[in-house]
């Protein structure tokens, strides 16, 4: 886990955010991500997970709450707080007709990247992700996994302070699914912080400096693996068994 | 199961797929519209009854005879909607060659494939059927009406030139696909599609611009030059035509000559289908042969969604070949222009369809740009304002109708410089219009849906088409030199008001 000095500003910060589509799908949710740390949030289907990390994003508008992005007011000013944010989701979406390299000067452009800086990020990151031999390609014939690393270069040629990634790992192969979070852990390492959601436990076990157990749009559990130990009172338990636990006493309490 | 009955049971999936379909396309994949839809399908269908009633009534009263004229008259219409079918049926073959949809399960199953593609190839054939009745189904139900029951052999003839048309497409594409291979023949069958579409009408249209100096295609059929070196009365040629006006004998010959080309085109290339869907399945797979190097070069947000734009226009060989379609139009007003280049005359044709064609295809591009953007959250999640995004979107599109209609401008500029004027106007208005339209009518979906994308908005399809002809009036009006166009123009923004008023983004 890395440390940040006390007078940083959390990279996240969300209060009493809620969002209903007919039925709550976050409601009134509290949430503080750290600077520069690895936050996994997990839930079971339909828990809210997707929803609050897209109003983080400023894809959806929430009802109710407040977001701050390293102190900025996302609903406020969303554009300085998307600046410096990167979004990835669990469905790729590229241009087909473009090739990596063509992608990523585009998404560079957006976010207002010098092309100097940007050229050498693009260059380095398509190194990283093995993209590098199919940079002449258009992504149209790319596989979904490749597909996903160029998103994924996409969301970090800007070099984002924050990191929000939905499901990043779905459907890839395990040694792309392999570089993706070797890349993460890079970029925590380096100060980023990154915010994410999956269904693979393992991931959460292994990567996650802290975890949040959401359900039914709300915050159930939040802290360390030993902390989650400790809070079921399961020691020695996994990970998947603790969110079982968790999940099927929120539900027990409704 | 046997061969029969294999394939009975694959033409009921195909029927069922079929018509979840069009039922889908009709509602726009909501079915508590399927009622509307049916009442609207009525509407347009006692619409055009009136339409071929207003046309046809006068050539009822010639009492129709299977002399020269009419014969030629009749011939031209059956190749017209024969070229428009055919068209059709190429883009059908090209669809089921490169779309993967249920091939690959079908495919991969213990049955002979040949079966269910020889099921495609009438399906096909039946499709082109039914959109040329539902067409040209008005027009002879008026002359049933009129004329008597003779003409409903016009039927007989619409059937036989849909089995002829879809064993050409069959036939051409297979064949493209043979000496081209499966990459280029996709792009080269959507642009030969989109030309065979169009080429008879064009084709005419010059060919009577020469001859008179007009646009008026019958004036052409009717010459005494086309009489003078038609064919006799007696030759196979008029065979359809005489069909349809009630030749029994001559309909059983066109029928059966049809069916017996379609049934030899479905058994020589029915079992080769698999085996080129195969090869075109790979093409999406196999990598392209490698770009040029790229230069990196970053461009402000603004400037780089305009270049994104750009590249995805000039990439698309649908698009490509829509509006290839689209332009195709242009060229007789254009020859006509150049024709009556240093007379005034040329331009009172050449800017209402210039204005008509601008609106046409800016309200296609903005689609794309605006509604079929493939990577929303990422354009959305971008630190740019909205406003300035989709104003990128329009620019572009502003950009590339400059790039088309440029030329036309600079040489109408040298005939005369109002003109120019009025159809630089129109031109913008027209395009402004219909991005307008689609950024109030905008809802998000693939580039790919392009095809259905009228079907998403049917007030949005409508405005775009009456507010591009009110603007082209206006140009028309305006050239002609009449003084009322301001009020022309005022009627257009009048109605682009109330299609605002019903736009889904003003009530949100």
């Amino acid at each position: 886990m890395s440390t940040t000095p006390a007078s940083t500003p959390p990279a996240l910060s969300i209060t009493g955010l809620s969002k209903s589509f007919g039925r709550p799908a976050v409601d009134g949710l509290d949430l503080e991500v750290r600077a520069g740390e690895f936050y996994l949030l997990l839930g079971p289907n339909g828990a809210g997970k997707t929803t609050t990390l897209r109003m983080v994003s400023g894809l959806l508008k929430p009802d109710a709450g407040a977001i701050r992005i390293f102190g900025i007011d996302a609903l406020a000013d969303p554009i300085a707080a998307k600046q410096i944010t990167g979004w990835l989701s669990d469905e790729p979406m590229i241009y087909d007709k473009l090739t990596p390299p063509e992608y990523l000067e585009f998404v560079a452009g957006l976010w207002n990247v010098p092309g100097d800086v940007a050229a050498s990020r693009s260059r380095e990151l398509l190194r990283w992700l093995g993209l590098a031999p199919h940079a002449r390609e258009r992504c149209e014939g790319f596989s979904r996994g490749m597909r996903q690393k160029v998103a994924l270069a996409g969301a970090l040629v800007h070099e984002p302070r924050l990191i929000i990634l939905d499901e990043p790992l779905t459907g890839l192969d395990a040694g792309a699914a392999r570089l993706v979070k070797d890349v993460l852990h890079e970029k925590v390492r380096g100060g980023s912080t990154v915010l994410m959601t999956t269904h693979i436990l393992e991931i959460a076990e292994r990567m996650a400096d802290r975890i949040g157990v959401i359900a039914q749009g709300r915050l159930i559990a939040e802290g360390t693996l030993a902390e989650l130990r400790a809070k079921t009172g399961r020691e020695g338990a996994t990970l998947e068994d603790m969110f079982l636990s968790l999940v099927d006493e929120d539900r027990a309490a409704e | 199961m046997n061969a029969i009955a294999s394939l009975f049971w694959f033409a009921r999936h195909e029927r069922r797929l079929a018509w979840r379909d069009a039922l889908s396309m009709m509602t726009a994949g909501r079915p508590d519209r399927e009622r509307r839809a049916w009442i609207w399908l009525c509407a347009f269908a006692v619409a055009l009854h009136v339409i071929a009633y207003l046309l046809v009534r006068n050539f009822v009263s010639l009492e129709m005879q299977a002399d020269l004229p009419t014969l030629i008259g009749i011939t031209a219409s059956i190749l017209l909607s024969g070229s428009a079918m055919l068209s059709q049926a190429m883009e059908s073959v090209t669809r089921t060659f490169y779309s993967r949809s249920d091939l690959e399960l079908i495919l991969s199953a213990p049955v002979k494939a040949e079966r269910l593609f020889a099921v495609r190839i009438g399906a096909m054939a039946l499709s082109a059927a039914i959109m040329s009745v539902l067409l040209m189904g008005p027009f002879i139900n008026v002359l049933i009406w009129r004329d008597g029951w003779r003409w409903l052999s016009a039927y007989g003839v619409l059937i036989a030139v849909s089995l002829v048309t879809t064993s050409l497409a069959v036939a051409i594409t297979i064949k493209l696909f043979q000496w081209i291979g499966p990459r280029r023949t996709r792009l080269a069958a959507q642009i030969a599609a989109a030309i065979v579409g169009g080429v008879f009408v064009i084709g005419l249209q010059t060919a009577a611009m020469f001859s008179s100096g007009t646009l008026q295609r019958l004036s052409i059929l009717q010459s005494e030059t086309v009489l003078s070196r038609a064919p006799g009365l007696d030759s196979p040629l008029w065979w359809p035509a005489a069909a349809a006006l009630g030749n029994r004998l001559d309909l059983v010959w066109v029928l059966a000559a049809s069916l017996l080309i379609f049934l030899a085109v479905t058994a020589r290339y029915a079992p080769r289908f698999a085996g080129y869907v195969l090869e075109a399945s790979s093409v999406a797979q196999a990598s392209r042969p490698a770009m040029r190097a790229h230069r990196f070069r970053v461009l402000p947000p603004a400037a780089s969604l305009r270049r994104k734009e750009r590249l995805l226009i000039l990439r698309d060989p649908w698009l490509i070949s829509q509006s290839l379609m689209q332009l195709l139009y242009l060229s007789p007003p254009a020859l006509l222009l150049w024709h009556n280049y240093g007379k005034a005359g040329g331009a009172i044709v050449l800017v209402p369809v210039l204005v008509m064609t601008s609106g046409q295809l800016a309200g296609g591009l903005a689609w794309l740009t605006i509604s079929g953007e493939d990577a929303p959250d990422l354009v959305r999640s971008a630190p740019v304002k909205p406003g300035r995004l989709l104003r990128a979107k329009a620019e572009a599109v502003m950009q590339c109708i400059g790039i088309v209609f440029l030329p036309f401008l600079a040489v109408l500029l040298f005939v005369s410089q109002r003109q120019a004027f009025f159809a630089a106007a129109g031109i913008g208005a027209a395009a402004l219009s219909s991005i307008a339209i689609q950024l109030w009518f905008r809802g998000q979906a693939k580039r790919s849906q392009f095809r259905r994308r009228h079907t998403s908005s049917r007030i949005a399809t409508l405005a775009e088409a009456l507010i591009s002809i009110a603007w082209a009036g206006t140009g028309a009006v305006a050239v002609s030199g009449n003084s009322l166009w301001p009020a022309s123009a005022g009627f257009a923004l009048f109605l682009l008001l109330c299609v605002r008023w019903l736009s889904p983004s003003r009530l949100s």
